[in-house]
Parts: structure tokens; C-alpha cells; sequence
């Protein structure tokens, strides 16, 4: 195994300390720190902060590779700071048996750039109707604990019920993406001012909130775990507010996006802005903003969904819904809470590792950084300035909404159990000494 | 003006202006026995419709054909499009085949937009028709049959002018393309429509809003009708024909509280027996046939004024506010 003396990082953001990383253990926190390490790192100026958990990511392995494979994926990852992402599972198969989830389970393993813990689908072939076989998918090795057809909302309220109790045998999740199908048949962008002047199919704030007050209460009714995946508007806010406020068990994500950008983006007709939920308004990203930093939204998840340039690089509205976002989360989210002051670097490491490790039940992820814990970290720049260039991502897709704008910090080491992926900004093999 | 000409909203006032005067010039065109112009001789303008069209595209055609420009018709159907080939791809073909303007229309909203911000062509774009986004020579044509009846004469705008616009509002590219262009013509409109067939944000908009035709009658100048598509009323945007028509349909009863000089329009194809009886569809008050002809000079005068360049544009802008003294 490898050591490691990061020498002076600020430990989420407070006082400079050397952290010495021995056989994938944190070994010492201390300062002036004397060791005879594989790798010396100065870290002056660096924060550190624990591995990024990602909950929903969409790694296209098995069907779409054109589009990204585990391996350029967990890459990705490892670039923005993560340690483990959950791999979405509207793959081709769809990841609704424990064939599928094993296959990319493993892949993540061989990789080795992040932990890679497969999600099941809810239903097969998420098509709404019957529940797939949510058991043997736990009991596979992928040892599955969050279930979503995300892409599709479980809209049948008994399916969704069923669901909800049934993996309350496990400790499992249902992560549910949010969208009533009736009301947003042939939307297109978030319904409003934009939609109406731009003739584009409006997708209403509602057809998501609906959806979400539904699913509390039958999650109340049931006694289960619920998780919201992507929350976009402030009246979902609203509603998970309530429903946490009575002492139900619902947590939820926003995506790094829908914390800074808004439907305005939309006037270019550019589909690199399509996505799913909508970009929506400045008053909803303000909400969204203020849920975040006080708790009410748990988590920042990327919904991290690379498309190859033809299915962007054509007219709105044929163009495939989403964008790349793990190797520009944190920047963003920097943009957006820390440097407007919503969130301390405690709070990101409490958004983007702690919760989302703990609503995935990952063990080893999430933890904090002390002496005994497992060297899942990663190391940042909150100085840095530099403009986004689509070209360096270790993604397969350039499908970003941020190519040549100026986003602060930037990831300069991670750490995957005590192993580099990433150092002085790029990939290195995991286990390569650098 | 700006080289392309995808959204109302691209016109000033005075480009505005400047289309209708040199629109009204060209008209005069019609009236001779060879209706035919060199301005746009060894220049290629190519219609791309994606979507079907006979009225928009016969207009186009036969505008380019006066002007002397070359003229390649490029239908979806039956073509590489259909076969799975990109809008990016078609274009590219396009320019590779020398195209000066493409004329497109499509049915999705912002394609024109999309082909006029890329890099895949070079030449002119002219939206013809997108979604239900915008039709923007379909609102100067309307200006200039406005302007012929309510205030005719070169430089002349629109200005007071109260025209109201009933329908299917919220999937109408005329409307929206119409509301645009007639407040930059310093015009009123109205919008009426049940609440079902308005956009969500139209509040925001640069016009009034009413649920109430009736009410409107009295103080209209122009009144606009918009094809209300039968399909519509699976998806419940309103209960019956008969009761759309009774509530928004235009009749001989309605069209008697209309000012006397106050002209009835349809974009077309107009739905008789729903949304206009025949007795106003033949009246010599309703525009429809003359929107058509108008249609014609106004296509030539925004080939002529984006493919003759500023140049052309500005010697013609010299001519007409000459004549305009």
C-alpha cells in the first residue's frame, strides 16, 4: 500500500494541518507532522474535505458507451472530488435484475477510480407496471439499497406504495423522479413567461409537486423512506419542508444546475440548456438555494447525464434531455452557496459527502476527516479561476452548459481509500505513485 | 437590418417600416404583364419545409421566382431528412450547394433560430413558420394589410390602432409573431380567447387580454381571427365546437358591432361554420384573399432587403422617404 503526507489543508475550511494517509487509513492530523511518505503534498491554500458521495449518476454502461462507460465516468468522478457515485439505472438493459446491477458493480470495481454502487429500477424495464425484483438486486453483491426509474416517475400510486413498503425489508430507498406524465405530456422547458413567448411545450411546477405530495404522504401512510430526486421548484421546497416538519422520513437532491441556472438560458434555443426537471425560474433557484443551506433539500446530487454530440447538436426539440455535471459540481456549488455565503465548506462536506453517503447507506463514505478513518478525501481549490473547457473532461460527453465560463476552484487531489485518482488536477492510475 | 429574419421581435421600427414601403413599392409588380424583377438574378434561396405548407410556401416561391433568384424546393418528405438525416446535416449540405437564403419551416420551435445561430450556413434565414413560436412575415403582411385599410401611405405606421386577435392564442405562432411587430408599429391588441387557449405569462406581455369577445367588438379597428385546430379538443382546451362557436366564433351578428371601417382578417386556412361564418368569410370586409396577395409582395421586399444588403436597403430607405414627403 501507498502513504501519503498532505502537508497544511485547510480541514473544511479550518485551520492548516498536515494529514498523513497510511495503508488507506488516516493515520495522523496533526501540525508539523514528520513522516517518510511515498508522496509529499503541499496543500497550502487547499481545502480538505471527504470524498464526494454522488446520488444520482448516469454512467450509460451497458448500452449507451458512445455516450460514457463506467470506466470515463468514475473517471469524471475522481475529477470533481467524488469517491462513490450511484450509477443510475435507465441502462439498455435496464439495471432491473441482478444480473445487470452486478455487471456494474464490478465494472466500477475494475475501474478503481470511484466506488461505484449500482441503483435499481423500481419497475421492469421502467415501465411503470410491475415491480421488478427489488430483493435480489439487495441481495446481489452490488448490495442495492436505492431503487428509482428515474427518467420516469413511478406515476401509479399503488406501484408506488407497494414499492415504498416493500423495500423497508432492507433498508432500502425509493428515489422517485417527480413528474405527473399527464401534465407534461409534449413539455419541453418549464412552463412560464419563457415558454409562452418561445412557443415551446410548457413542463408546470405543479406536474412535480403533485407528484411529490403525493409520494409524502403515502410514504407517511406506509411508514417508508422516501428520497426526492432533483428537486426543481419552490413549491416541492415547500412541500418536503412540511413533510420533514412532521417528522416523516423524506430526504432530497438538487442538482448543481438548478442551483445557478435558470429557464431564461432557454431564449438561445441552445439544447445544451434541455434537461429534466426544466431549468426554471430565478425565484425557484433562490428557494432551492435557501432549502439547501438550511437543510430542507439534504443533498447536492449531479443527475450527471452525458449525450454524444448528435444528440445535442440539433434542434430543441429533438434533442435529448440533460447535461454533464460531476467534473464541475463542486465549482458550482462554490459559485452558488459558498461564495454568496448560504454555506460554509462544513456545510458542502455535510451536502455533498455526509448525507448522501448516509441516505445511500454507504459505509466507508461520508465520514468525517479524522485520524482512523478511511482516506476517501479530496482536496480543493477555492482560490482557483479558470474557465470551463470541455476538451479536459475525463467524461465521453461535453454536454455542459458551462463550456468557456469563468467557475471558481478547482479539484486538486482525491483520494479512494487511501489511493490518489487525482493529482495536481489530473487523472492518475489508481495505485500509481506519483 | 439584421441579415437573418427569424423572429418579429428582430425588426425596429424603422425596418419594420422600411419592409412595408418597399413591400407596397414591389406591389405594384402584380399589376403588370411581366411580373418579374432581375434584384435577385444568379442568387440561390432554397425552401426548406419541414412541415407542411401551401400557402406559405407557394408565397415564398413565387416571391423568390419575381425577384429572378433560383429557386430549390427541398420538401422533409421523401427526402435524406426522412431517411434520418440532421437539421445540422441538411444545412451543411445547403451551404455546400451555395445557398444565399433558406427559407424553413418547421415544426419544432426554434429551429430557425438554432440554423441562424450555428455555423452550418452562411446565407440568410428566414423563418417561415416554427412550432408555435413565430411566423414573422405572416405578422408584416398582416401590418401591411392593416396599414392599407387603417392608415395608408408610405412611413405610415399603426400607431392607436386597436387590432384584436381571437383564438388559439396559446398555439399560434401568428399571434405570437403579431403581437410583436404591432406594438413596434405602436398598435393595441388585444388578445381573446377562453383561458384555455392562452399561454401561462401572457400577462407580462405588451397587450390586454379578454375572455369576452362581445366586449370588444365596439372598440376594435382590425379583428383578427386564429385557426382553432379541431384536434385541440381531445385535449380538453375547450368542451365542444358548437360552444366554441357560439362563445368565440365570428358572425354576421358580431361583425354589424364592428366600427364601420373596421376589416375582419384570417391568416387561413379558416374553419367555416366554427370560427367565421360564411357570410363574413365572403364579406368585402373580411381580408382574407387580399392577406394572400400581400403576402407575395411582402416575401419579395424581405428577400430583396436581406439578400440586396444594406446597401440596397439604404438607397431604397433614401427613395421612400423621399416619396414619403
Amino acid at each position: 500500500m501507498s502513504s501519503y503526507l498532505i502537508r497544511n489543508a485547510q480541514i473544511l475550511g479550518g485551520p492548516a494541518q498536515d494529514i498523513l494517509i497510511v495503508d488507506g487509513l488516516i493515520e495522523q492530523i496533526g501540525t508539523g507532522l514528520t513522516a517518510d511518505a511515498d508522496v509529499d503534498i503541499d496543500a497550502h491554500g487547499l481545502i480538505a474535505l471527504p470524498g464526494l458521495v454522488d446520488l444520482h449518476t448516469h454512467l450509460r454502461e451497458p448500452g449507451r458507451e458512445d455516450a460514457e462507460t463506467v470506466l470515463t465516468g468514475t473517471q469524471a468522478a475522481a475529477k470533481g472530488g467524488y469517491t462513490a457515485v450511484h450509477a443510475m439505472a435507465n441502462t439498455f438493459p435496464v439495471a432491473d435484475t441482478a444480473g445487470v446491477v452486478e455487471q456494474v458493480w464490478r465494472l466500477g470495481q475494475e475501474a478503481g477510480y470511484c466506488d461505484v454502487q449500482p441503483v435499481g429500477a423500481v419497475t421492469v424495464g421502467l415501465e411503470g407496471k410491475k415491480l421488478a425484483e427489488l430483493g435480489a438486486m439487495h441481495d446481489s453483491a452490488a448490495n442495492v439499497r436505492v431503487f428509482s426509474d428515474d427518467g420516469k416517475c413511478v406515476d401509479d400510486a399503488v406501484i408506488m406504495r407497494r414499492a415504498l413498503e416493500y423495500v423497508k425489508a432492507f433498508d432500502g430507498v425509493v428515489a422517485q423522479h417527480a413528474q405527473e406524465p399527464r401534465l407534461t405530456e409534449g413539455a419541453q422547458m418549464n412552463e412560464g413567461q419563457v415558454s409562452g413567448e418561445l412557443g415551446l411545450g410548457g413542463w408546470p411546477a405543479v406536474a412535480e409537486e403533485a407528484i411529490i405530495a403525493r409520494d409524502v404522504l403515502l410514504a407517511a401512510h406506509v411508514g417508508s423512506r422516501l428520497h426526492v430526486c432533483h428537486v426543481s421548484t419552490a413549491g416541492s421546497v415547500e412541500i418536503i419542508r412540511w413533510a420533514k416538519a412532521k417528522g416523516w422520513d423524506v430526504t432530497a437532491e438538487v442538482t448543481p444546475h438548478h442551483l445557478l441556472l435558470t429557464d431564461e438560458l432557454v431564449r438561445s434555443y441552445d439544447p445544451v440548456y434541455k434537461v429534466n426537471p426544466p431549468l426554471r425560474t430565478a425565484e425557484d433557484v433562490h428557494a432551492l438555494r435557501s432549502a439547501l443551506a438550511d437543510g430542507t433539500i439534504d443533498a447536492v446530487a449531479t443527475d450527471h447525464a452525458p449525450h454524444p454530440a448528435e444528440d445535442k447538436d440539433c434542434e430543441w426539440a429533438v434533442a435529448a434531455m440533460g447535461m454533464v455535471g460531476l467534473e464541475t459540481a463542486l465549482s458550482v456549488v462554490q459559485q452558488a452557496m459558498v461564495d454568496t455565503g448560504l454555506l460554509t465548506w462544513e456545510g458542502v462536506a455535510d451536502r455533498m459527502s455526509h448525507r448522501p453517503a448516509r441516505i445511500g447507506r454507504l459505509a466507508g463514505h461520508g465520514r468525517p476527516v479524522s485520524v482512523g478513518e478511511p482516506a476517501n478525501l479530496v482536496l480543493f481549490d477555492p482560490a482557483y479561476r479558470g474557465t470551463v473547457n470541455p476538451d479536459s473532461f475525463a467524461t465521453r460527453s461535453r454536454n455542459t452548459p458551462y463550456k468557456g465560463l469563468d467557475l471558481p476552484g478547482r479539484v486538486h487531489a482525491t483520494f479512494l481509500r487511501g489511493v490518489a485518482t487525482v493529482l495536481a488536477g489530473e487523472l492518475v492510475e489508481p495505485g500509481e505513485l506519483v | 437590418m439584421k441579415r437573418h429574419l427569424v423572429s418579429a421581435a428582430d425588426l425596429s421600427r424603422d425596418d419594420a417600416l422600411l419592409i412595408l414601403d418597399t413591400a407596397e413599392e414591389l406591389a405594384q409588380l402584380s399589376g403588370r404583364a411581366v411580373k418579374k424583377l432581375p434584384t435577385l438574378r444568379g442568387r440561390t434561396v432554397v425552401n426548406l419545409f419541414f412541415e407542411d405548407s401551401t400557402r406559405t410556401k407557394t408565397s415564398f416561391e413565387v416571391a423568390e421566382k419575381r425577384l429572378s433568384a433560383d429557386v430549390i424546393n427541398f420538401a422533409a418528405k421523401g427526402s435524406s431528412v426522412s431517411k434520418g438525416e440532421s437539421l445540422k446535416d441538411t444545412a451543411l449540405t445547403l451551404q455546400a450547394m451555395g445557398a444565399d437564403a433558406v427559407v424553413i419551416r418547421h415544426h419544432a420551435s426554434g429551429a430557425p433560430a438554432r440554423l441562424a445561430q450555428s455555423d452550418w450556413l452562411h446565407g440568410s434565414v428566414i423563418n417561415a413558420g416554427d412550432g408555435t413560436h413565430e411566423h414573422p412575415t405572416q405578422a408584416l403582411l398582416d401590418a401591411f394589410t392593416m396599414r392599407r385599410h387603417l392608415n395608408p401611405g408610405l412611413g405610415k405606421d399603426l400607431n392607436g390602432r386597436r387590432i384584436t386577435i381571437v383564438g388559439d392564442v396559446l398555439h399560434s405562432r401568428v399571434a405570437r409573431s403579431n403581437v410583436l411587430l404591432l406594438n413596434t408599429l405602436g398598435a393595441q391588441v388585444t388578445f381573446v380567447a377562453p383561458p384555455t387557449l392562452l399561454p401561462i405569462g401572457i400577462d407580462n406581455w405588451p397587450c390586454e387580454v379578454s375572455y369576452d369577445l362581445d366586449a370588444t367588438l365596439a372598440k376594435s379597428d382590425a379583428l383578427m381571427l386564429l385557426r382553432v385546430q379541431r384536434e385541440r379538443m381531445n385535449a380538453a382546451f375547450f368542451p365542444t365546437e358548437r360552444e366554441y362557436s357560439r362563445r368565440y366564433g365570428m358572425d354576421g351578428l358580431r361583425m354589424a358591432r364592428l366600427p364601420e371601417h373596421a376589416i375582419v382578417m384570417h391568416p387561413g386556412p379558416m374553419v367555416r361554420g366554427m370560427e367565421i361564418t360564411a357570410e363574413v368569410a365572403d364579406s368585402p370586409r373580411c381580408t382574407a384573399v387580399e392577406q394572400v396577395a400581400n403576402g407575395v409582395s411582402i416575401r419579395m421586399a424581405v428577400l430583396y432587403l436581406l439578400l440586396g444588403g444594406a446597401t440596397l436597403a439604404d438607397n431604397h430607405s433614401t427613395n421612400t422617404s423621399e416619396a414619403a414627403k
